[in-house]
Parts: structure tokens; C-alpha cells; sequence
């Protein structure tokens, strides 16, 4: 049973609570700290939040993990077209929580709440997204399937010209 | 630093949803449609195999798992999967001797997909930070027995 539950506290879960909200839960090996340290210092955060599977490329971060602090996040591989993400850390506890605006969309966005929660020496991560209205969580699954289609233009792109890179 | 998955489309994802489809699309062609969609709205029909899929996409879990959470036999519930293996609407893999089971190729629910596409980015994310708490655990020990030197 030892190894079930193992495989169980690394998994990734993802519920919506309600129309407006999503939870997603996953459990760390290693004190809240640690957690909280790679979530806050932008050398480490880059190395995760982009992870190379998802194809894509982070070309600036700037993180002022503090309340009242900003962030901003420049994807894509062309400097000429740009995509920000950007807002600002309502609050932040140390080791504990993080909560952030998503300004990006220039309309009332979502808010993202991230608790870090110790036992035993792991972690339980407990991330939630509140948006403004249920339109604007289905707009958020809208929008990325249009930013998959973009992707695919990407990767059709990058097929045809293997030399271009 | 958005959560939502708009930001972040997966390339891995999109080729595994697109492939998906194309695949059911095949499937339905091929098959003339009757027989697969038989198979698909036999797997539908029933609460407790529509509950197994609301689960999957949620995240990969085992039989066991999966018998425990909806309170039936190994057995019951491996009927139930095959149903929905049959169907496409569920994928497995056996490691050793565990049977562990995703959500298959041909998703039928928008918001199943969503879901699961939300939770696809936030995994590849979770297992790249476990690489980089790893790290930080790592840099903490030397410190440490330097310390102690």
C-alpha cells in the first residue's frame, strides 16, 4: 500500500468547484520552503513553468514575489509578436501562499490563489483559479484552443523548415 | 503567470488531441460509424462508467483505485473499463501489476477535454518542479555536511 499511495500524492488532480472556479492538488516531496522558494525566485520558476514539453519559449520573467509586487511573463519565439502575461501579487505569505491577478486579457481576469501546505516533511499544493464569470472560464478553454491552433502553425512551420532553427 | 491554459498550449497536447480525433474520425469512417458509435453510447449509457470517465479526466488511476472509489469489485470494474476501452473513450497500460487508466482518444465531452488538457499542462509543470525542488534538496545537503565539516 506504501507504494499506491506514493504514486497517489504525486499525481495531479484538477476539479472545477464550481462554474467559475478550477482546483488543481498535487503533493511535494520536500518542506513547504522549498516549494515556495521555486515558485518565487524567477531563475528556478523558468526552469519549471515552461517545462520543455510544452514547446514553448519563455523569453523574459520577472518576478517581484512580494504583496503589492507585479510579474511579467514574455512567451514566443518571435521578438516581432510578443505574448505578455503580467499582473499583481495581491498577497503573499512566505512558505505559505501566493495569491496573483491575471491582467493580461485588459478585462476583469482570473485570480490565482496557491497554498502550500507542510505535513511530515511533503507538501500539499492546493492552487485554485477563480474567474470573474463562468463566460470567462469558458473563454479561457476557448482561448486555448485557439492558441493550439497557433501552436500547430508553429510546429507546421518548424516541420517544414528544419534548417530555420 | 496565468493559470489558465490559455497561455501555455502544450505541444505534446495538441498533438495527442489531434491525433485523437483524427483517429475517431478514421474510426468513424472506416467503421461506417455504426459500430463505433454502438460502442460509445453503450459505454455512455451507464452512471457508473460515466463516473470512471469524469474521474480519468481528472487524473490516471488505477483499477484498484478506481474500484475503490466507486465501491465494486476488481472484477466489476474491470467490465466496466473494458466497456469503455472498447469504446476508445479509455486507454491502459499495465506496469507490473498495476493497470493504470487514462482518458482514450476519443473524447466526447467538451468539458472532460477541458479539464484534461487543464490538467496535462499543470502535470508537465509538476514534474518539471519536482525536478527543480530536487535540485534545491540537493544544494541544501552539501551545505549542510559542509557545514558540519
Amino acid at each position: 500500500m506504501a507504494g499506491r499511495s506514493e504514486s497517489e500524492s504525486r499525481r495531479t488532480t484538477v476539479r472545477k468547484t464550481s462554474e467559475r472556479e478550477v482546483v488543481v492538488t498535487r503533493t511535494f516531496d520536500a518542506p513547504a520552503r522549498l516549494v515556495f522558494e521555486a515558485w518565487s525566485r524567477p531563475e528556478l520558476f523558468r526552469k519549471w513553468w515552461v517545462p520543455r514539453s510544452l514547446g514553448m519559449t519563455l523569453r523574459s520573467c520577472e518576478l517581484d514575489v512580494r504583496t503589492g509586487g507585479s510579474y511579467r511573463l514574455v512567451f514566443g519565439d518571435d521578438p516581432a509578436n510578443p505574448m505578455a502575461f503580467f499582473g499583481k501579487y495581491l498577497e503573499v505569505v512566505p512558505d505559505q501562499r501566493i495569491v496573483w491577478t491575471n491582467e493580461e486579457s485588459g478585462e476583469p481576469g482570473s485570480v490565482t490563489t496557491v497554498t502550500f501546505e507542510e505535513r511530515d516533511g511533503r507538501t500539499l499544493l492546493v492552487m485554485s483559479e477563480l474567474y470573474p464569470t463562468k463566460e470567462a472560464l469558458d473563454a479561457a478553454g476557448t482561448g486555448a484552443q485557439e492558441a493550439l491552433h497557433e501552436t500547430f502553425g508553429q510546429l507546421d512551420e518548424l516541420l517544414a523548415e528544419p534548417s530555420a532553427r | 503567470m496565468r493559470a489558465g491554459i490559455g497561455t501555455l498550449p502544450t505541444t505534446r497536447a495538441v498533438v495527442g488531441i489531434r491525433v485523437g480525433r483524427d483517429a475517431c474520425i478514421l474510426n468513424h469512417m472506416v467503421q461506417h460509424s455504426a459500430t463505433h458509435f454502438n460502442a460509445s453510447f453503450a459505454a455512455l449509457a451507464d452512471a457508473t462508467r460515466r463516473g470512471v470517465l469524469d474521474q480519468l479526466a481528472r487524473g490516471d488511476a488505477s483499477i484498484t483505485d478506481l474500484a475503490d472509489r466507486f465501491e465494486m469489485t476488481l472484477t466489476g470494474m474491470k467490465k466496466h473499463v473494458g466497456v469503455l476501452e472498447v469504446a476508445g473513450l479509455v486507454t491502459t497500460e499495465k506496469v507490473g501489476r498495476v493497470r493504470t487508466c487514462r482518458i482514450g482518444p476519443c473524447r466526447l465531452e467538451e468539458e472532460l477535454e477541458w479539464i484534461a488538457r487543464y490538467r496535462e499542462v499543470w502535470d508537465a509543470r509538476f514534474e518539471a518542479l519536482d525536478g527543480v525542488i530536487d535540485e534545491l534538496k540537493r544544494q541544501e545537503k552539501a551545505r549542510g555536511r559542509k557545514k558540519r565539516k
